[in-house]
């Protein structure tokens, strides 16, 4: 059976425990006859044409795993940003744990989609945003259909909440291969502030896919700043799917480090609903042998006099391929937009490739929109300037990279994130260097 | 110090060292003067181990162990310092920073501990007035926007920092303004001692009367053509090449 019909009569299944008059019901019908109609995208989709899924498709997964498992902390502690107090909403195996979360209600919400969903009082939140920005595409429809469990965070009008909060989901591999779809919900109210960091770790080398999808509101100067670790085994495949609309005065920055996993696919799409939004998504790639990093992204300036700004690195080694989808929509009215992107890759090997691309698509006539992509190496002159000052060849190679990659980290707020972000690095380039950057 | 004995290289099968000769000892300090293009700061790349000259015959050696086929790193670790001609701008690593790694990997290199971070400041604090670089100048990336003169200043600063055998000075005075040139020499000569050894590639005299060289050579076309001591260097300033190119003729 493939997946795509597994997955549809696991849905009949899955249906009949829910309950029918849900008010996320018909949303959730809707979605599983889109997937039905149109399937898992292949290279056909112009959107799919450098990621292809047919090999990640063909495992056996599970879609709901049969025991819940439990994980010590004191094992997955180093997941974690142990060195700072941070809320915590964490799953395994796409089940809940209580035991390594740290939720809160007092004055915001940090807890569970599914409690959200079944409990009264979040009825006006859930009936206002849930579903609201995500869009109709298979892969996303895929996750509506089946959205059950995730993050739900809540952050009423000008909070500024302290301690960032970690969303983390673990897969302990005890299924031969498991499928899971964690579905986020993230509303920040006016002028409310917040720092969130996303992971997805695998803790064994068993196949996971994982489609994920995470839905954020920004309203009136709300100010987000948002973090997605993807440093995954070789064995896990991500799908990522995220959706922020922006009110007016409201400022967004996502921040991706794609440093593992098998195939990652980045959806990362900007709204910007009112005047004066400020948006930033900015990334690092560094992978090798047969790895797969794909970033589509997508802002649309519905509105005048906003800006965005797009920074991705990537450093390519042995096989890997890299793709960067770049698009920027501006519509008629949306005058005065500021929209900058740029892409710079640097090939290691030359079996490595990257595929760029970008889209603009603008209908205004008075925007500022810029766009610049790099392919090249490692400097060679630059090399030699760093060895004969005595930093040998690994040493000097991996400076240059984080030299590379250091304007994307420079605007990492948190600065214990900031660290393991630059150990991360280290560890991906193999040296240990005595200094910081 | 440093022994170079029928030095032929060549850079895409293009030969431009076409047999060098040249002996400087400890203490010594010796000029290369000559016109565009002869080979000097060839000779500089392929003394610092620069992998894109292949040196096809002859000796190089340095306290005499042979380097020829030596990395670029291990001659540093060595002692042998290259002041770039044009000093390459790497954007986003610190001066500060990439200071402290070359010296911390100099000296792992030579099975030592790392430098003690204070140590490492002090020594930052005490260069730094010596060449009167601005303490805000180091937090800087390296290189990156510097003024011609900058980046030469901070090269003359590395060299401060690391304390080589063999200081190779590939046209550090160009750019420099005349306090700038001044402060530089005056670096120079405070690092000289009877355990190190200077090569200055010049094209002008002035900076010969800050660094006063033992000897002074005239490269042409890929090889030392004529030798002498300090006064050669006022001559060429006089006279320039075209003398030499005579004698050369007529020999
Ligand atoms: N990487 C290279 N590839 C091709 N030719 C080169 C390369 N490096 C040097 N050359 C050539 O070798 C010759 C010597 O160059 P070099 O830079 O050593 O001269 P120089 O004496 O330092 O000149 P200047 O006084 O202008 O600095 C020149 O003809 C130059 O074009
Ligand atoms: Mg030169």
């Amino acid at each position: 059976m493939s997946l795509k019909d597994k997955l549809i009569s696991s849905y009949m299944a899955y249906e009949d425990s829910l309950d029918q008059e849900h008010l996320i019901h018909d949303i959730r019908s809707a979605a599983i006859k889109n997937f039905e109609n149109t399937g898992f995208p292949t290279r056909k989709h112009e959107a799919w044409k450098y990621t292809p899924l047919d090999k990640m498709l063909k495992a056996d997964y599970t879609v709901f795993p049969k025991k819940s498992n439990t994980l010590e902390y004191k094992n997955v502690k180093q997941y974690f940003l142990h060195d700072v107090d941070t809320y915590k909403v964490v799953f395994v195996d796409g089940v809940y744990s209580s035991f390594l979360s740290e939720t809160t209600h007092e004055g915001i919400d940090v807890c569970l989609l599914s409690s959200a969903l079944s409990k009264d009082k979040y009825r006006p939140v859930i009936e206002a945003y849930f579903n609201k920005a995500a869009e109709t595409d298979s892969i996303t429809s895929l996750n509506t259909a089946f959205a059950k469990e995730g993050a739900y965070i809540f952050i009423p009008a000008h909070k500024e909440v302290e301690k960032p909060i970690e969303i983390i989901n673990f897969a302990t591999g005890s299924e031969a291969a498991l499928m899971i779809q964690p579905r986020n919900l993230i509303v920040v109210g006016e002028n409310a502030h917040v720092q969130i960091i996303e992971r997805h770790q695998s803790l064994a080398e068993h196949p996971i896919l994982t489609n994920s999808v995470t839905e954020i509101f920004a309203e009136k100067r709300a100010y987000i700043d948002y973090y997605k670790v993807q440093n995954d085994v070789e064995t896990a495949s991500l799908i990522d799917s995220t959706y922020i609309k922006q009110e007016r005065d409201s400022n967004c920055r996502v921040h991706t480090f794609s440093f593992g996993g098998k195939l990652i696919r980045n959806n990362l799409n900007f709204y910007q609903q009112g005047q004066h939004c400020d948006s930033t998504l900015k990334g690092v790639t560094i992978i090798e042998k047969k790895q797969h990093v794909d970033h589509s992204t997508l802002v649309h300036h519905q509105s005048p006099n906003c800006e965005s700004h797009q920074d991705y690195k990537g450093i390519y080694d042995d096989s890997a391929v890299g793709v960067f989808n770049g698009k920027v929509m501006v519509d008629k009215i949306a005058q005065k937009i500021d929209a900058f992107q740029q892409n710079n890759n640097i090939l290691i090997s030359d079996k490595a490739t990257i595929n760029a691309k970008p889209q603009l698509e603008i209908f205004a006539d008075d925007v500022k929109c810029s766009h610049g992509c790099t392919i090249g190496q490692l400097d060679e002159d630059a090399l030699f300037y760093l060895r004969s000052r005595g930093i040998g060849k690994k040493e000097a190679n991996a400076l240059l990279m984080y030299a590379f990659a250091n304007n994307v980290l420079e605007s990492v707020k948190i600065p214990e994130l900031k660290n393991r972000i630059n150990g991360l690095i280290a560890d991906k380039i193999g040296v240990q260097l005595g200094f910081d950057l | 110090m440093l022994q170079i004995e029928n030095l032929h290289a060549s850079v895409e099968d293009k030969d431009i060292l076409k047999g060098i000769d040249l002996q400087i000892g400890a203490g010594e300090v010796h000029a290369i003067m000559g016109p565009n293009g002869s080979g000097k700061s060839t000779l500089a790349s392929v003394i610092a181990g620069n992998e894109d000259y292949e040196m096809t015959e002859g000796n190089l050696l340095l306290e005499g162990e042979d380097i020829s086929e030596l990395d670029p790193e291990e001659r540093a670790h060595h002692g042998v310092f290259l002041s770039f001609q044009y000093p390459v701008e790497i954007p986003g690593v610190s001066v500060t920073n990439f200071v402290k790694t070359a010296i911390n990997e100099t000296r792992k290199a030579q099975g030592m501990e790392e430098m003690p971070a204070a140590e490492m400041l002090k020594k930052i604090r005490e260069k730094a007035a010596l060449l009167e670089i601005d303490r805000k100048f180091l937090s800087r990336s390296l290189n990156e926007g510097f003024s011609g003169g900058e980046k030469k200043r901070n090269e003359i600063f590395q060299m401060a920092m690391l304390e080589p055998k063999l200081a190779i000075l590939d046209e550090t005075d160009s750019g420099l303004d005349i306090d700038a040139l001044r402060i530089v020499a005056n670096g120079v000569n405070k690092l000289r001692s009877e355990n190190n050894a200077v090569l200055v590639i010049t094209h002008y005299q002035r900076l010969l009367d800050y660094i006063v060289p033992d000897k002074v050579h005239v490269l042409m076309d890929g090889k030392i053509v004529k030798s002498g001591d300090k006064d050669l260097a006022l001559k060429l300033e006089e006279k320039g090449y075209d003398w030499i190119k005579e004698e050369v003729k007529t020999a």
